[in-house]
């Protein structure tokens, strides 16, 4: 078996873990301490933050004025919209600033 | 109002709703699974192992973070282990979604912790705050389209992705990050949402800048998770149907 298909097969498997993992081990309570819970809601937002925020650091104008768009038109329309916003800032200003 | 009971009828309008969710993150992650395809060959894959990479990993991070420690020749240990820490948020998704599908029989949870990817698990949520149950019809309806498409278009990414002539000049390199702002503006209802995501931002960051990726994804989470976790409990803060109404799209 090439290491290719090798690194294929151990992602998946240690992805399917983490799928599947936090249900296994959370179902073992019987309750879930408040804190527990405030951590829980708290998962969302936390972590898809970090898919953000390294990239807008890195951001030249065009990337921070499509992150600025796109959060400007999220407080009124819906997920596609916003994304659409902010796909359109960026290209347009890549185009014109390069 | 729906009936309590479960008839055929009712189960194939719950699978037509979850289709409808789909369609946005079909079409938001259509880029990504052909920039995938396109990156994994340029990075040594053939087409076939970036295929098999979207049918078992189906995790559009992980998988971009994968190929591109492949391309560097990292050692195949540290591969896996980075997709396993790109991933690790889903131990937190897994935790939070299992109350809502724990009537399930075991294997059709088996089958529905398979399709636990962001958009899934935040819709799952949202449906469940709204006090509706989350069914594995409604469920597997939003899926199976995502999974389908993820991996045909990582196929066709592979076969054709190396056609696009400048990915820099139509921004497929920084649709990413602006598809996760958008999931994370959704969840601006919840309690503490601003500070929590200020902790995550700044740890996320300076982790990026000391340990380096893609450890900074699991500190940052970690950080935004353990200040929410450690703040003191009010009993008025508990999230109700109304703080998510309107963050349906």
């Amino acid at each position: 078996m090439s290491t290719t298909l090798w690194i294929i097969i151990a992602g998946a498997v240690a992805t399917y873990l983490t799928r599947i993992g936090g249900h296994l081990v959370i179902s073992r309570f019987e309750r879930i301490h408040p804190r527990v819970e405030a951590g829980l809601n708290a998962v969302p937002a936390a972590v898809l933050t970090t898919l953000v925020a390294p990239a807008a650091l890195s951001a030249g104008p065009a990337e921070l004025a499509a992150l600025a768009v796109a959060v400007l038109v999220s407080l009124r329309g819906g997920l596609m919209t916003m994304f659409l916003a902010g796909a359109a800032v960026l290209i347009a200003m890549r185009h014109f600033i390069g | 109002m729906s009936s309590v009971t479960m008839s055929d009828n009712t189960r194939m309008g719950e699978f037509w709703r979850g289709v409808r969710l789909s369609i946005p993150v079909v079409v938001a992650s259509a880029p990504f699974a052909i920039l995938f395809g396109a990156l994994a060959i340029d990075n040594g894959f053939s087409v076939a192992e970036a295929t098999l990479m979207s049918a078992t990993i189906y995790g559009g991070a992980s998988q971009l973070v994968g190929i591109e420690l492949f391309g560097q020749h990292v050692a195949p240990w540290l591969v896996v282990l980075s997709i396993f820490a790109v991933n690790f948020r889903h131990v937190l998704y897994s935790a939070a979604v299992g109350k809502r599908i724990d009537h399930w029989p075991f294997l059709k949870q088996a089958i529905g912790y398979f399709f636990l990817v962001d958009p899934q698990y935040a819709e799952a949520e949202r449906k469940g705050e709204n006090g509706e149950e989350v069914t594995f019809a409604w469920y597997m309806g939003m899926a199976l389209p995502i999974y389908v498409f993820w991996v045909a278009e990582s196929a066709l990414g592979a076969l054709f992705g190396r056609l696009i002539p400048n990915p820099h000049a139509i921004g497929l390199d920084f649709l990413l990050p602006i598809y996760f702002l958008g999931l994370v503006m959704s969840f601006r209802k919840r309690p503490r949402w601003l500070p929590i995501v200020v902790a995550s931002a700044v740890a996320s960051m300076i982790a990026y800048k000391t340990v380096g990726s893609p450890w900074h994804v699991s500190i940052g989470a970690l950080a935004g998770v353990l200040f929410a976790a450690a703040m003191p409990v009010r009993p008025d803060e508990t999230v109700s149907a109304d703080d998510t109404a309107e963050v349906v799209s």
